[in-house]
C-alpha cells in the first residue's frame, strides 16, 4: 500500500487509506466534557446555571463541536456521520421525555394506594379515605373487551375484503373513504353517537357498559382494519399463487395461508388498536356514566371504567381530596400496567406465530 | 368439466393407468388490461412428453404457460381469448371451475415459493392437506418422503422434515415447490424455468425427474437453457416480439431436433445458435 500511494502528498494518502483512525473513544470523551463545561459557562452567563438548560446548549455544542472534529480528523463522510448519529440520538432523548417523565410521577404518586385494598374494593359507600377500584378493574375489562370482540372480527374481514376481493373497485374505495373518515371522529363524538343510539331503543338517559363499548367499537374499527390492510398487503402474491396453482379455493387460501403469514403484524395491531381505546374517557362519560359499584350486566346500569375513575378522582376527590387524587392516580397506574401486560403477550403470541425460517 | 372428468377416470381405469392429455391451444390472445402480451398463439402439445417453450426475455413464456391452468386470470384485469382444450375440453368454457383445473395441472414458478409458516413436510404436503384429503400418519409420511426423493431433495431435508421451508436455500426452496406440486400428481405438469436456481446436479435430478414424469404426464417447461431444452424435450416452441410494447407471438414449434439443427425461420435459428436474444 505505502508503496503505491508513495507519490501521493500526504494529505492524498489520508484520503486513500482504507483504515482512516477513527476518533478514539477518549477524544469523543474529551469533547463530551468540554462541550458541557462550556455549556454550564454559558448558562451562567444566559442568567441561571438550570439542569435543562446546561443539557440543551451541551448538546448544541457538542453536535457543532463533534462534527467539525471528526471532520478533520475522520474525513467528510464519518464526520456528517457523526452529526446525524449525534442528532438522531438526540431527537430520541428528546421523545423519551414526556414518556419517562409520565410513567415516573405516575408510578411515584399511584404508589400511595397500590395496595391490596385498590384491588378487592370497590367505591360503595366511600366518601374520603379508603374504597378501591375494583369496580371499574371489571368496567374496563368488560367495555373493552366487548369492544375488542365486536371491532376485530369486523375490522379483519373489512380488510380481508379489501385487499383480497375488492382490489380497486367502486365499493373498496368508499370503504377505504369510509374508514379514514372514522379514523377521524372524535371520540366524545362517538359516545354521542353511541348514546344517542341507546337512546332510541332504552329509552332517553339510559346508560350501560355495551353503550360504552359501541362508543369504542366505532373508535377502534378503522385502526384494526388499516392495521390488518397493511399486514395483509405485505404478503407475497407469490404464495397465493402457489396456493391457486395447487387447487385451493380461494377463501381457502385465505385463511391457511394468507393469514397465518400475517398473523404477527394483525395481532400487534389489534393490540394497539385495543391500547387506543383502553384508556378513552370522554365516551365512556356519555355512554356509561359513573358508578360506585361493580356491575358485571353490560346490558343495562352504569359502568365504570379506570380511565373514568381517574377523572372522577380528580374532578370530585370527595373530602380531604387527598385520597381522591391517590385513587385517581393508582388507577392510571394500574392502566398502564394493563396496557403494558397487554403489549407483552401479543409480543409472545407473534412471536410464536411469526412465519418460521423468515428473519 | 366435472363430468367430463368423471369421464376420463373410468375410461383411464378401463385403459390403463392414466390418461393422455393431450392440449390444444387455438387463437390465443392474452391480455394484461389493454396489453396484448400473446398473440394468436395456436399449439399442440403433445401427451405424455415434454414440450419446451424457449424465447427472449419479456417474449410471454410464462405468460403463455399460466394461462394453460388459468393462473394467468388471478392477475387484476388480466384476460384471455380463444381457447385451450383439453381431450377436447375447452378450459375456458363457461362452466369450467378454474380451480379444478388448477388441481389437475400443476405448475412450478420461477421464482421459489414456499409457504414460509409450514414445515417442510407441511410444505410438501400442503395441496392435499389443504383440498381436505385426509391423510393418515404413515401415508403422509409415504407422500412427503416420495415427493423429496423425486425432487432430489429427500437426502437434504430428511432429518428435519420439521423445519421450516422457508429456511432452506434458494435452490432447495425450489426443489420444495416442485415435491410440492408432484405431490398433488397432477396431470399435467408446466414448469416455468424450474432450474434457473438450480446446481447442475440438482439440475439433472430435475430433468431426470422430468423424464420419468413424462411416462404419464404432459410436461411444459420455459427454459432459458438450450442444451436442457435439447436433453429433456421431444417439441420445442420459440416464442418472440417484434420490440417491446408488442405482443409475443409463436413463430415456429418443431421436434426439438429440427428446432435446434434446420428450423425454418431465420429468427429461430438466430436465437437458438446465440446471434441475439
Ligand atoms: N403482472 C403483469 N402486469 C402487466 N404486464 C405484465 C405482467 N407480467 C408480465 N407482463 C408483461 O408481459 C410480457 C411478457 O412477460 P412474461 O413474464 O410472460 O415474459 P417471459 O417470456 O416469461 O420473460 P422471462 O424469460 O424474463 O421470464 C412482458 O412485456 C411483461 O412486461
Ligand atoms: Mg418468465
Amino acid at each position: 500500500m505505502s508503496v503505491s500511494v508513495a507519490h501521493l502528498t500526504s494529505d492524498e494518502m489520508v484520503a486513500h487509506h482504507f483504515d482512516s483512525p477513527p476518533l478514539a473513544r477518549r477524544a469523543t470523551a474529551a469533547i463530551a466534557g468540554a462541550s458541557m463545561v462550556i455549556a454550564v459557562v454559558l448558562s451562567a452567563l444566559m442568567g441561571g446555571v438550570a439542569p435543562a438548560r446546561v443539557l440543551a446548549i451541551g448538546a448544541v455544542v457538542y453536535a457543532l463541536s463533534i462534527y467539525v472534529v471528526s471532520r478533520r480528523v475522520e474525513g467528510r463522510r464519518r464526520g456528517f456521520d457523526r452529526l446525524v448519529t449525534t442528532l438522531v440520538t438526540g431527537a430520541f432523548l428528546l421523545v423519551t421525555i414526556p414518556l419517562v417523565s409520565v410513567i415516573w410521577t405516575t408510578i411515584d404518586r399511584g404508589s400511595a394506594r397500590f395496595d391490596s385494598a385498590f384491588f378487592t374494593e370497590t367505591m360503595r359507600g366511600v366518601v374520603g379515605a379508603g374504597g378501591g377500584a375494583k369496580h371499574a378493574i371489571i368496567g374496563t375489562l368488560i367495555i373493552t373487551g366487548l369492544a375488542a370482540l365486536m371491532s376485530v372480527p369486523i375490522g379483519i374481514l373489512v380488510a380481508i375484503y379489501l385487499v383480497e376481493y375488492g382490489r380497486r373497485n367502486r365499493l373498496s374505495s368508499m370503504i377505504t373513504t369510509m374508514v379514514d373518515v372514522m379514523t377521524g371522529i372524535p371520540s366524545i363524538v362517538a359516545g354521542l353517537f353511541a348514546y344517542s343510539l341507546f337512546a332510541v331503543f332504552q329509552g332517553p338517559g339510559a346508560r350501560s357498559g355495551l353503550a360504552g363499548a359501541v362508543a369504542l367499537t366505532v373508535l377502534m374499527t378503522p385502526v384494526v382494519v388499516r392495521a390488518t390492510e397493511e399486514m395483509l398487503r405485505l404478503v407475497p402474491n407469490d404464495l397465493r399463487e402457489a396456493a391457486f396453482a395447487l387447487g385451493v379455493p380461494k377463501w381457502k387460501t385465505i385463511v391457511k395461508v394468507v393469514l397465518p403469514t400475517a398473523i404477527g403484524g394483525i395481532l400487534t395491531g389489534i393490540t394497539l388498536a385495543i391500547a387506543r381505546v383502553i384508556g378513552e374517557t370522554a365516551p365512556l362519560l356519555i355512554a356509561c356514566g359513573l358508578a360506585q359499584d361493580t356491575n358485571l350486566n353490560p346490558l343495562s346500569g352504569r359502568m365504570t371504567t379506570l380511565p373514568v375513575m381517574s377523572y372522577y378522582g380528580y374532578v370530585a376527590p370527595g373530602f380531604p381530596p387527598e385520597a381522591g387524587y391517590d385513587r385517581g392516580w393508582a388507577a392510571a397506574l394500574v392502566l398502564i400496567i394493563i396496557v403494558l401486560a397487554l403489549f407483552t403477550v401479543a409480543r409472545v403470541i407473534a412471536k410464536v406465530l411469526q412465519p418460521k425460517g423468515l428473519r | 368439466m366435472t363430468n367430463n372428468d368423471t369421464d376420463q377416470r373410468t375410461t383411464s381405469t378401463g385403459a390403463g393407468s392414466f390418461v393422455e392429455h393431450r392440449i390444444t391451444v387455438r387463437d390465443l390472445n392474452i391480455f394484461y388490461g389493454k396489453f396484448r402480451a400473446i398473440a394468436d398463439v395456436d399449439m399442440d402439445i403433445e401427451p405424455q412428453s415434454v414440450t419446451a417453450l424457449i424465447g427472449p426475455s419479456g417474449c410471454g413464456k410464462s405468460t403463455f404457460l399460466r394461462s394453460l391452468n388459468r393462473m394467468h386470470e388471478v392477475i387484476d384485469g388480466a384476460t384471455v381469448e380463444g381457447s385451450v382444450q383439453i381431450n377436447g375440453v375447452d378450459l375456458y368454457g363457461p362452466r369450467v371451475d378454474p380451480v379444478l383445473v388448477r388441481r389437475k395441472i400443476g405448475m412450478v414458478f420461477q421464482r421459489p415459493n414456499p409457504f414460509p409458516t409450514m414445515s417442510i413436510a407441511e410444505n410438501v404436503l400442503a395441496g392435499k392437506r389443504l383440498n381436505q384429503r385426509r391423510l393418515k400418519k404413515n401415508e403422509a409420511d409415504e407422500v412427503v418422503e416420495a415427493a423429496l426423493r423425486d425432487s432430489n431433495l429427500w437426502e437434504e431435508v430428511k432429518d428435519r422434515l420439521d423445519a421450516p421451508g422457508g429456511g432452506l436455500s434458494g435452490g432447495q426452496q425450489q426443489r420444495l415447490c416442485i415435491a410440492r406440486a408432484i405431490a398433488v400428481e397432477p396431470e399435467v405438469l408446466l414448469m416455468d424455468e424450474p432450474c434457473s436456481a438450480l446446481d447442475p446436479i440438482s439440475t439433472l435430478a430435475v430433468e431426470q425427474l422430468m423424464l420419468e414424469l413424462k411416462e404419464k404426464y404432459t410436461i411444459v417447461i420455459v427454459t432459458h437453457n438450450m442444451q436442457q431444452a435439447a436433453r429433456v424435450s421431444e417439441r420445442t416452441a420459440f416464442f418472440n416480439i417484434e420490440g417491446t410494447g408488442k405482443p409475443g407471438r409463436l413463430i415456429e414449434m418443431d421436434d426439438t431436433a429440427v428446432i435446434f439443427s434446420n428450423p425454418i425461420q431465420q429468427a429461430t435459428q438466430d436465437y437458438v445458435t446465440g446471434r441475439f436474444g
